[in-house]
């Protein structure tokens, strides 16, 4: 699966937006779009989980979760560096 | 604790005078205060007229540019005379640190703290709302702006001292369309609010604060809506300055408690010629308040070192020490406090005593419930799901 995918259907089930994930833009401000810091952990784990990766503390800020594309590139860089 | 902390020469002074207020007319009304439930107007009087309410505000606009560090011992020593008074001053201080570290790049905000320096302007704050179950990260109410001015209604369960303060701080949604927990913080000046009262202050300590309910109703100058968003204020600076803040009056509560405790142990060693048997209990005592005075400072350090760089301020090892930090101490020193009202005997235990501890013991109850240790820890709970260090 393409991680956009991944990273859409993962808000989608987990991050109790208040627009629809699917229509959203990559570049779309999450955090604009409804994600609370609650709901930013469940996403988190599920992408750790589905990826079987660890987020490093220094990426656990709101800037990594600001858009999709943000989010994408912090988990590239994972996946490249593991 | 004092002993701990890094003080700058300003600290200095304001300790000097802190402990002048406190002895000289904050520990005369403290009983009254409590007794009445009303506002302690003498003690913050005094506070005001040695200009106390700009101490944070840089030396340019009109204040003494204090450190974070020196505020936090002007908490410890006013908790030691008055609870209610400390916290007046530490709840007006935490507001001023939101201007201070958030405001200085607008020249409307930048007014307004000359204002605050000139004037020795209150600060309240209104942050929780009815609607969202005490959870101040998120809003009903939001803010309108058209024409240059902004427009609010907030529903609050408590402002404290919401009817002696000359402005609020209020959090609300950006604006109608935003969800929740998109909010900002809206400098509402005094004269452009209209506050109707909806509760009264009848509680069981902290009888001073006067924290009513209230439906406010503002519209001011659009340029008092703060730029940033209220998420990464309350992470840099809200919520790590309240827990030091709060943690280092509510020690000074407990300081005052134990040092009865210690001045009847050296009564009593003085009329036995020796040690009394009692010695080692007021030890055990003394041991349980340093641990969490030695935490408060370590901490206080800690978030002075890293205050300036807003990605170490604000990591998750950052937040979780904070909320431990709150947690903790709310915790001990109420236990620290029935201990010394068990050493104290039935002069602690009356009301009508030079010795009660009674209001001290009030008093501290309310830290476990501002903002709630049950919210706060299941915060710190869903942040050690991701976490991984330990530094």
């Amino acid at each position: 699966m393409e991680l956009h995918v991944l990273i859409r259907n993962v808000l989608a089930d987990h991050g109790r937006l208040s627009v629809d994930a699917a229509a959203l833009d990559a570049s779309s401000d999450l955090h604009e779009a409804g994600l609370s810091s609650h709901a930013t952990v469940a996403v988190m784990v599920a992408i750790e989980d589905a990826l079987d990766i660890e987020f490093p503390d220094r990426m656990l800020n709101r800037r990594t979760f600001e858009s999709i594309e943000a989010l994408r590139s912090s988990i590239e860089s994972l996946i490249v560096t593991a | 604790m004092l002993a701990f902390l890094d003080l700058s020469p300003v600290g200095e002074q304001l300790v000097a005078l802190s402990h002048k207020i406190g002895s000289e007319v904050a520990r005369a009304n403290a009983v009254d205060v409590d007794r009445a439930g009303r506002f302690p107007a003498e003690s913050i009087a005094a506070i005001r007229d040695a200009r106390l309410l700009s101490s944070l505000v840089p030396r340019d606009l009109g204040g003494d540019g204090a450190r974070m560090t020196d505020i936090v011992a002007a908490c410890y020593v006013l908790g030691q005379y008055c609870s209610s008074t400390a916290m007046v001053y530490a709840m007006h201080q935490i507001q001023v640190a939101c201007l201070v570290h958030h405001g200085l790049d607008s020249d409307a905000l930048r007014a307004h703290m000359a204002l605050i320096a000139e004037e020795q302007r209150l600060l309240a704050s209104a942050t929780t709302e009815v609607g969202t179950g005490g959870d101040v990260r998120s809003s009903v109410c939001s803010v309108a702006v058209a024409d240059g001015r902004f427009a609010l209604r907030k529903e609050t369960p408590v402002i404290s001292y919401g009817d002696y303060a000359d402005d609020i701080l209020v959090t609300a949604r950006r604006t109608i369309d935003a969800p929740a927990a998109d909010q900002v913080i809206v400098l509402v000046r005094k004269q452009d609010a209209e506050l109707v009262p909806t509760t009264e202050w009848d509680a069981l300590g902290m009888r001073g604060t006067c924290s009513r309910g209230y439906v406010l109703t503002a519209s001011g100058p659009a340029d008092h809506v703060l730029r940033e968003p209220y998420a990464d204020i309350s992470s840099r600076t809200m919520l790590p300055v309240s827990h030091l803040v709060w943690t280092a009056l509510w020690s000074g509560i407990a300081t005052d408690a134990v040092q009865q405790i210690r001045a009847n142990l050296r009564k009593q060693a003085r009329k036995s010629a020796g040690v009394p048997p009692t010695a080692p209990d007021v030890a055990m005592l003394h041991a349980d308040l340093e641990l969490v005075r030695s935490a408060v400072a370590a901490t206080t350090q800690l978030y002075e070192r890293v205050r300036s760089d807003p990605a170490a301020s604000t990591t998750p090892s950052m937040t979780l020490r904070m909320n431990a930090l709150k947690v903790s101490v709310s915790l001990a020193l109420p236990r620290i406090v029935t201990d010394a009202l068990r050493l104290g005997g039935i002069n602690a235990y009356r009301n009508d005593s030079e010795q009660s501890l009674g209001r001290h013991l009030r008093d501290l109850h309310s830290a476990a419930l501002m903002v709630h240790n049950e919210r706060i820890l299941a915060n710190n709970g869903s942040l050690l799901c991701i976490t991984k260090d330990d530094v």
